[in-house]
């Protein structure tokens, strides 16, 4: 038997995916195939893992999540509009002239942490935030998300030695490992493998788990911290365009945005998935 | 002014073109090949492609590498990350160790205007200028780009190329000589003379054909190299006409317009003076095109400003 907040937060997966394919068609723009990997993980942390909301969100012992694969934005826009950082609505103004939800994290967006969108930043702010609750003796948390082709930037690394180094065990980085980047798949575009044995290498204690199933999201964060001393490392094993047939793992869907009949595919699609749970259509 | 195809294309066209008759040309990309219209180059020359994977600085120190050893090398990546990321390695690598790369940054200026000041390029002609031993050309037109990309396989020293992804209108006539580090005068007017540089020179020349209908003869030059600048071509136009407007699309710090002002002032010309380019704000975004006109980088917003600049009064001393 699932836990009750399984099936809340799978319903919520449909509702966050369905909005996401709306914002993105209304805006004629947007990174569709790697916000649909994503979106599991931030619906786990937002609602499930991390002390982070518009009511604390001043307060300097919450959590912080710093998106480092920025442009995957609309499945952060679309957590945080849940959440109640800002009203639905606002998403109407994605990528338009003069909006602040623009195509990638700002903190001029209320419950974003840090600006990003160029890779391979989000890990060495991470670690700095990280260090500094160590220094002041907080409890905070820093969950920093990664795409796997990001990880060819080379700061990464540097930025895991630190972390290492700094025996940050209250770091938590994601790895959205879907495989795919613009150009095609990771491994053909620089051969970079053995994921799991290069961060154990570089001194993190790493767990694998399915990162578009929410039952295993939930029970990895929950061994956090996973060794005492040394950061966390998640390699969640994702499909990029999860959650819609024709998406699902095609290099093109990095940022194309659906036609009229892929929109109302897409959404039927959807709708079946939510019927699966026994839960009556979306609302969205 | 005939419309025209993108910049990006004529540079990946010419390039195709330019690679198969010559197996030292080589590209290297960082995940990058789609957003450089190089897909098809990949398709026909797969030995003439090498993939770097998202990583600026690896891109750039491969690529002066491989220019060392006699290879003719197009380091291509967006112009936001190149120039930024790859700073250190275009500073050194490149541009100190005398290796000639021609780095391109492609998607320039605020091509990708929705996605922020992360994918804008504001600053790379400021750095750049400020490195020794890289000439920089920002070409305005389908002519001028595939001209400096011909020009670019032989070219001796580091080059930096930089242009967007708009479709840009045809600017010169067939006959028309282009050679790096020579202004290309498009209209000659003795009140007012545009200096602009890459994507802005359309805007510039809708602004001189505003500007004819009120009686106002405005010039406008197409200054597609920065560096090194065509000292003559703007001394020239500081001599004989009443005011000089440059435009770019980059900060208004460190580009075209602080360049020209410099050599005017060096020369001892004072003369009614404006430089049009991105204000130092957090900038606005939306389309390129949204983001010109809100910084008045429009035919429009360029004849008001030579307007202004020819009604207000020259104010010496205090
Ligand atoms: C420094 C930098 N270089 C290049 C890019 C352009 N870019 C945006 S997304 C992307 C591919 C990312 O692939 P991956 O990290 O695997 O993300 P995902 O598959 O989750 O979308 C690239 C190259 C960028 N945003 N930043
Ligand atoms: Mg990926």
């Amino acid at each position: 038997m699932l836990q009750p907040i399984s099936k809340t937060l799978e319903l919520k997966s449909i509702q966050y995916r369905r909005k996401i394919l709306t914002i993105i068609k209304q805006a004629n723009s947007g990174h569709t195939g790697g916000s649909l990997s994503a979106v599991d993980i931030l619906n786990v942390l937002y609602n499930h893992v991390m002390n982070v909301s518009p009511e604390n969100f001043q307060d300097t012992n919450r959590d912080r999540f710093i998106q480092s694969k920025g442009h995957s934005v609309e499945a952060l826009y679309v957590v945080l509009a849940d959440k109640g950082f800002y009203p639905e609505a606002a998403l109407d103004t994605l990528n338009q002239y003069g909006s602040h939800f623009i195509g990638h994290p700002t903190r001029k967006v209320n419950g974003i942490e840090q600006n990003t969108g160029a890779l391979g930043h989000g890990l060495p702010i991470a670690v700095g935030t990280a260090l500094a609750a160590k220094k002041d003796g907080r409890s905070y948390r820093v969950f920093t998300l990664l795409g796997d082709g990001e990880l060819e930037e080379g700061s990464n690394w540097e930025a895991s030695m630190s972390a290492a180094h700094y025996g940050l065990d209250n770091l938590v980085v994601i790895v959205d490992y879907n495989g795919l980047q613009i150009t095609g798949r990771v491994e053909t575009v620089t051969g970079i493998t053995n994921l799991r044995e290069k961060f154990t290498a570089f001194g993190y204690a790493v767990r694998e788990v399915n990162g578009n199933s929410i039952p295993e999201l939930i029970a990895v964060f929950a061994q956090l911290p996973f060794e005492a001393g040394k950061p966390n490392l998640v390699l969640a094993h994702t499909t990029k365009g999860k959650g819609i047939s024709f998406i699902e793992n095609q290099v093109d869907w990095h940022h194309h945005v659906p036609t009229d009949a892929e929109f109302a595919t897409a959404m039927a699609e959807l709708d079946t998935a939510q019927a699966a749970w026994g839960a009556s259509n979306g609302t969205w | 002014m005939e419309p025209g195809k993108a910049n990006l294309e004529v540079f990946a066209a010419t390039l195709l073109r330019l690679a198969q008759a010559d197996p030292d040309i080589l590209v290297v990309t960082s995940d990058s090949r789609g957003s450089g219209k190089l897909t098809p180059f990949a398709k026909a020359l797969p030995e003439q492609i090498v993939e770097i994977g998202i990583a600026e600085q690896n891109l750039v120190g491969v690529s002066a590498g491989l220019a060392s050893a006699g290879k003719k090398v197009f380091a291509v990546s967006p112009a936001c990350f190149l120039t930024a990321r790859g700073l250190e390695q275009i500073k050194n690598d490149v541009a100190y160790s005398d290796n000639p790369v021609k780095v391109v940054g492609i998607s320039a200026g605020v091509s990708y205007g929705a996605l922020g000041t992360t994918h804008h390029s504001l600053h790379d002609l400021a750095v750049l200028q400020a490195i020794n031993n890289i000439d920089i050309v920002v070409p305005a037109d389908n002519f001028e780009t595939q001209m400096v990309i011909e020009t670019a396989v032989s070219h001796p020293r580091p080059l930096y190329i930089r242009f967007g992804k708009a479709a840009m209108p045809h600017l010169h006539a067939p006959d028309v000589h282009f050679e790096i580090g020579k202004a290309i005068t498009l209209a000659t007017g003795d009140d007012v003379t545009f200096i602009a540089i890459g994507e802005t020179v359309p805007r510039a020349v809708q602004a001189s054909h505003l500007l004819a209908a009120q009686g106002i003869a405005a010039g406008v030059m197409s200054m597609h190299t920065l560096k090194p600048l065509d000292e003559t071509a703007v001394l020239h136009a500081a001599r004989h006409s009443q005011a000089i407007i440059t435009v770019e699309e980059h900060s208004v710090y460190g580009g075209l317009g602080s360049t020209v002002a410099a050599l005017l002032m060096q020369n001892r010309l004072s003369l009614p003076f404006k430089i049009v380019g991105i204000p130092d704000e957090y900038t606005v975004t939306g389309s390129q095109n949204e983001i010109f006109a809100h910084y008045g980088i429009t035919g429009e917003g360029l004849a008001d400003t030579a307007q202004q600049l020819l009604a207000a009064p020259v104010k010496v001393g205090m």
